[in-house]
């Protein structure tokens, strides 16, 4: 039997649509439908408009009826994570800094969404201005992990996985900055992708941590993040980190990798610093699995070396809220966002309105990045961190001359119960270890659903790859799932 | 260490003076977005996501001003870095929308060089002593916008916000307040030539902070430095500079001590008062930008620009006495103004003979008209071709120079050339030695006293003939040819 509607994936979605089974406007429906009746439990979203987003669904078919679509996209509808610019549409970051503003303007992803024609529908909760783990940092709520409501769907872009997980959405966009998209992706059983830094326009996406943040699909199979990527990629004008090289038909490419791993296998190294203590054995478990899937398709599977693993998170936590620190300072109650009623001189503008609005691991990591960029300390703590990354990279580079593809978990554990480490910021930071080193790298990473704890909460594999090679990440990943159904399991809501 | 002075009052002292420039460039669109530089236009109209920092936004660098501030380095002999490199200057201002400015901190591209200044000389028509005043760096920037005070708020307009700066930061090479005149004047004049910018002090296009401190002459430390702000414009920044160095000396000599602190300097009063006593420990947290990457400038970048670099007005002004052997008078009105030498140098290619005339017409009679009738030069319909006309027929002898001035009169009037004028109004000097014989022979008759003058000796008696001569002649009779008719029919 066929899937309801609002579980299907894009790239089924697109087809039917194609074929004229099904218009956007049934589609969005239902998965508005399907939004009404479990929100109140999975709390994805932080804003909906479902007259906008119907209306531009009877867009797509009237352009469809008149033989004018814009693409395999068209009529397709897709989430984003509420960091993401969209004209007048709410951009709140989760934020109560931002909790009334509306964007005047689109972000470069969403100008390519919607001129590729896709319904935008709604806007997904996430950790507040994307600093966390578990959503538990959004000022608005805790997004619920469809899998289990009393646990957290990861985080930052926690709305973005629960809510295609909760069959909420079809496809949807998160951003990584340190395993943004891969963790909730993993945690609540879905695919997500973290593209090469400079593959995707930033513009537009409110900068958390400029030279680690990156836009990325999620989706509930291996082909809709390649559909949804080739829509979002491409250097941009607008952004000058981003880069000048050709954008692929991912899913074309991926196939084409497929084919020529039949003749060459593909290698895949296993980091030995990425299976030591702290991984959960069900997890462990579940990677080795995968191994020896990997193995039997002919892959070269061997051990390879990140000697500077260990120094990742000191290092991203100097880097990323010393650019967090500096990126968030133009919340100050002047142009726009909250300003405080509670002022007696101008430096309560800043001072109440910047209290008010931002919450405590925003102020943390504010805080934490003022310090090091501070007279003094740049040199002991930024300049070093920096030197630090290019180790890293260089450890992942050195990796790729053995090896195409780097393969992991893609968190040391499952979904954890709301609360559980709240108390504890650097229990939570360890959430994104396998994660943040990617981003460290500028690499591209996807996570794909590799099987469930006894329990019954999702396990992701963590692959890695050289910078813009995603079609390798995506060929291996669809090997994969085309052998299992991790991916076609839903959550009993 | 320094020499301990026993006596302050009765040593001389010297001020040490170091300048930060701010030079708004002249380019088309803000530093890092497109939208449009501009002066005046209703408030916040010149904004967009960028300006305004709104979330999500992201600055991408305007090349036409890293080509202009390669420009500047070049026509100023600075070197210039093979990468343009950005960092951020963290600070909180409801001027500043991001909150942090986009500057250069520790890579500025365009390091040391200088300024060649002139003092001024004995008097105005006699050319000063020259020097190079050391630069230290020159790098680019993000302007901020600007506060406007109300009795009960403010309120902040984004128009300037964003458009490129230029801060030129110069040695504490300076020592005197004529020594800052002449190096604005003379840096306002190189970078308006160069089209870098207009440098309109009221439009706050250039804009200068001084630092300013004195010691005893002879003395290698440096005294207690005060900023002075709010300067604006070149003789402000004379006055202000000299009544600090006034104020200092005099603090000096009384035994007091400078304290460390920025003042603000009143042009109408004549006088400064502190802004804030003790420079504020500010941290600005600087940092490499991680939204721009860093711009490699190449050797055929250079190469472009070195070959648009235009001549430096000194430059200039040396090679017009050499190749024109203008006067310093002349070329002091002409080089300062880009457009105007350029004029010139167009005129005299039709006339190389006689620049100094051409010169002259325009530095005295061409401005003079245009000043009177309220217009600049690109009004002007006399065309410089038509200067070296005019000169021509004064030197062939068609026209007299006081025929000239009627004729150029005309030429600024329709903008026809001299021969057309001369034709046409019938001015061409009188050679019929008939016509000029019977004019002198009247006028002989008319005076017997000064034919008795001149016969008795007196050889300035022969000019009372010639007046009468000219005006029989309403001006065309040549003066050489009446001279010498004169003298043979009086010694007749």
């Amino acid at each position: 039997m066929d899937a309801p509607l609002h579980f299907r994936t894009a790239t089924e979605v697109s087809a039917l649509l194609a074929r004229r089974e099904v218009s956007s406007v049934e589609i969005t429906r239902a998965v508005i439908e399907r939004t009404r009746a479990v929100e109140d439990r999975v709390r994805a979203f932080t804003a909906r408009d479902e007259q906008r987003a119907l209306a531009q669904a009877a867009a797509s078919d009237a352009r469809r009826a008149a033989d004018r679509t814009l693409g395999p996209l068209d009529g397709v509808p897709v989430s984003v994570k509420d960091v993401l610019a969209s004209e007048g549409e709410p951009l709140t970051c989760s934020s109560r800094m931002l909790a009334n503003f509306v964007s005047p303007y689109d972000a470069t992803a969403i100008a390519r969404l919607k001129a590729a024609g896709a319904v935008l529908w709604g806007r997904l909760n996430m950790d507040e201005f994307a600093m966390g783990s578990s959503t538990e940092n959004s000022a608005f709520h805790t997004t619920a992990n469809p899998w289990d409501l009393d646990r957290i769907p990861g985080g930052s872009s926690g709305g973005s996985a629960a809510a295609l997980a909760a069959g909420e959405s079809i496809v949807t966009l998160g951003s990584d900055t340190g395993g943004s998209i891969r963790q909730p992706a993993a945690l609540c059983g879905v695919s997500g992708l973290k593209p090469t830094y400079g593959r995707v326009s930033r513009y537009g996406l409110v900068a958390f941590a400029s030279s680690l943040d990156q836009v990325g699909p999620l989706g509930r199979c291996v082909d809709d993040l390649g559909l949804l990527l080739g829509a979002i990629s491409g250097h941009d004008e607008r952004d000058s980190t981003s880069v000048r090289v050709p954008v692929p038909d991912f899913n074309v490419e991926a196939a084409a990798r497929l084919a020529q791993h039949r003749e060459r296998p593909l290698r895949i190294g296993l980091p030995k610093e990425y299976f030591g203590e702290g991984l959960d054995p069900e997890i462990r478990a579940a990677i080795e699995h995968a191994i020896a899937f990997y193995r039997a398709q002919g892959c070269d599977v061997r051990e390879v070396s990140l000697p500077h693993t260990q120094y990742a998170i000191a290092t991203y936590y100097i880097i990323a809220t010393a650019e967090a620190s500096s990126n968030l300072a133009r919340y100050d109650g002047i142009r726009y966002g909250h300003r405080s009623t509670n002022i007696s001189d101008a430096i309560d503008i800043y001072a109440q309105s910047r209290a008010e609005g931002f919450g405590a691991e925003v102020k943390r990591r504010i805080i934490l990045g003022t310090y090091v960029l501070s007279s003094g300390y740049y040199d002991a703590y930024y300049l070093r961190a920096q030197k630090v990354r290019t180790l890293i990279r260089r450890d992942f580079l050195q990796a790729f001359e053995q090896v195409d593809a780097l393969l992991t978990p893609t968190s040391p554990i499952p979904a954890f119960r709301k609360g559980e480490k709240s108390a504890d910021p650097l229990a939570m930071y360890l959430a994104d270890i396998f994660t943040i080193s990617t981003n460290l790298a500028g690499l591209p990473g996807l996570s794909i659903p590799c099987g469930f704890t006894a329990g019954g909460l999702p396990i992701g594999l963590q692959l890695l790859g050289r910078p813009f090679e995603e079609s390798t990440l995506l060929a291996l990943a669809k090997s994969y799932e085309q052998s299992h159904d991790w991916h076609l399991r839903r959550p009993s809501l | 260490m320094s020499s301990v002075v026993q006596n302050p009052s009765s040593t001389d002292f010297e001020a040490v003076i170091g300048l930060e420039v701010h030079v708004q460039l002249r380019t088309r669109s803000k530093m890092f977005t497109r939208v449009p530089t501009g002066f005046g236009e209703p408030p916040n109209t010149l904004t967009d996501p960028v300006i305004l920092g709104l979330p999500g936004a992201l600055p991408v660098m305007n090349r036409e001003a890293l080509d202009k501030i390669i420009t500047t380095g070049l026509l100023l002999g600075c070197t210039i870095a093979p990468v343009c490199k950005w960092d951020r200057k963290n600070y909180f201002y409801p001027d500043s929308p991001k909150n942090y400015q986009i500057s250069q901190y520790d890579q500025p591209i365009c390091v040391g060089g200088s300024v060649e200044i002139e003092l001024p000389g004995p008097s105005r028509n006699i050319m000063g002593a020259h020097r190079q005043v050391q630069l230290t760096r020159i790098h680019l920037e993000e302007d901020v916008g600007k506060l406007n005070h109300f009795a009960a708020d403010s309120l902040v307009d984004y128009n300037r916000a964003g458009t490129p700066l230029m801060e030129i930061v110069t040695e504490p090479d300076l020592h005197s307040a004529d020594e800052v005149f002449a190096f604005l004047t003379a840096l306002r004049t190189a970078l308006v030539a160069a089209g870098i910018s207009e440098c309109d002090m009221e439009k706050g296009q250039l804009r200068c902070d001084a630092n300013i401190s004195v010691r005893p002459v002879g003395a290698t430390k440096l005294g207690t430095k005060v900023e002075l702000k709010n300067l604006n414009s070149i003789s402000g920044v004379r006055d202000g500079v000299a009544y600090e160095i006034k104020r200092q000396t005099a603090a000096v000599r009384r035994g007091e001590s400078i304290i460390q602190e920025t003042r603000r300097f009143d042009p109408e009063v004549g006088s400064s008062t502190s802004m804030r006593s003790k420079e504020m420990a500010h941290d600005y947290r600087y940092f490499p930008d991680p939204d721009l990457m860093p711009v490699k400038v190449d050797e055929a970048w250079l190469a472009r620009l070195r070959a648009l670099v235009p001549e430096l007005p000194f430059d200039k002004q040396r090679r017009f006495f050499e190749q024109y052997q203008l006067p310093y008078t002349i070329t002091s009105v002409l080089v300062p103004d880009r457009a105007l030498s350029d004029w010139f140098e167009q005129a005299v290619g039709g006339m190389p003979a006689r620049a100094q005339a051409v010169g002259n017409w325009i530095a005295n009679d061409l401005l003079r008209e245009l000043a009177a009738a309220g217009q600049t030069l690109a009004d002007c319909r006399i065309k410089p071709a038509h200067i070296a006309g005019l000169v021509a027929a004064v030197e062939s002898g068609v026209i007299s120079s006081s025929i000239a001035k009627e004729v150029f009169v005309e030429m600024f009037a329709t903008g026809d050339a001299a021969d057309v004028i001369i034709e046409r109004k019938g001015l061409k000097q009188s050679t019929d030695t008939g016509e000029l014989e019977k004019w002198c022979a009247e006028a002989i008759a008319a005076n017997p006293r000064s034919v008795a003058d001149f016969k008795s000796g007196n050889e300035k008696a022969i000019n009372a003939f010639k007046g009468g001569i000219m005006k029989a002649s309403k001006g065309k009779a040549n003066p050489k040819l009446v001279d010498e008719i004169l003298r043979r029919l009086l010694s007749a």
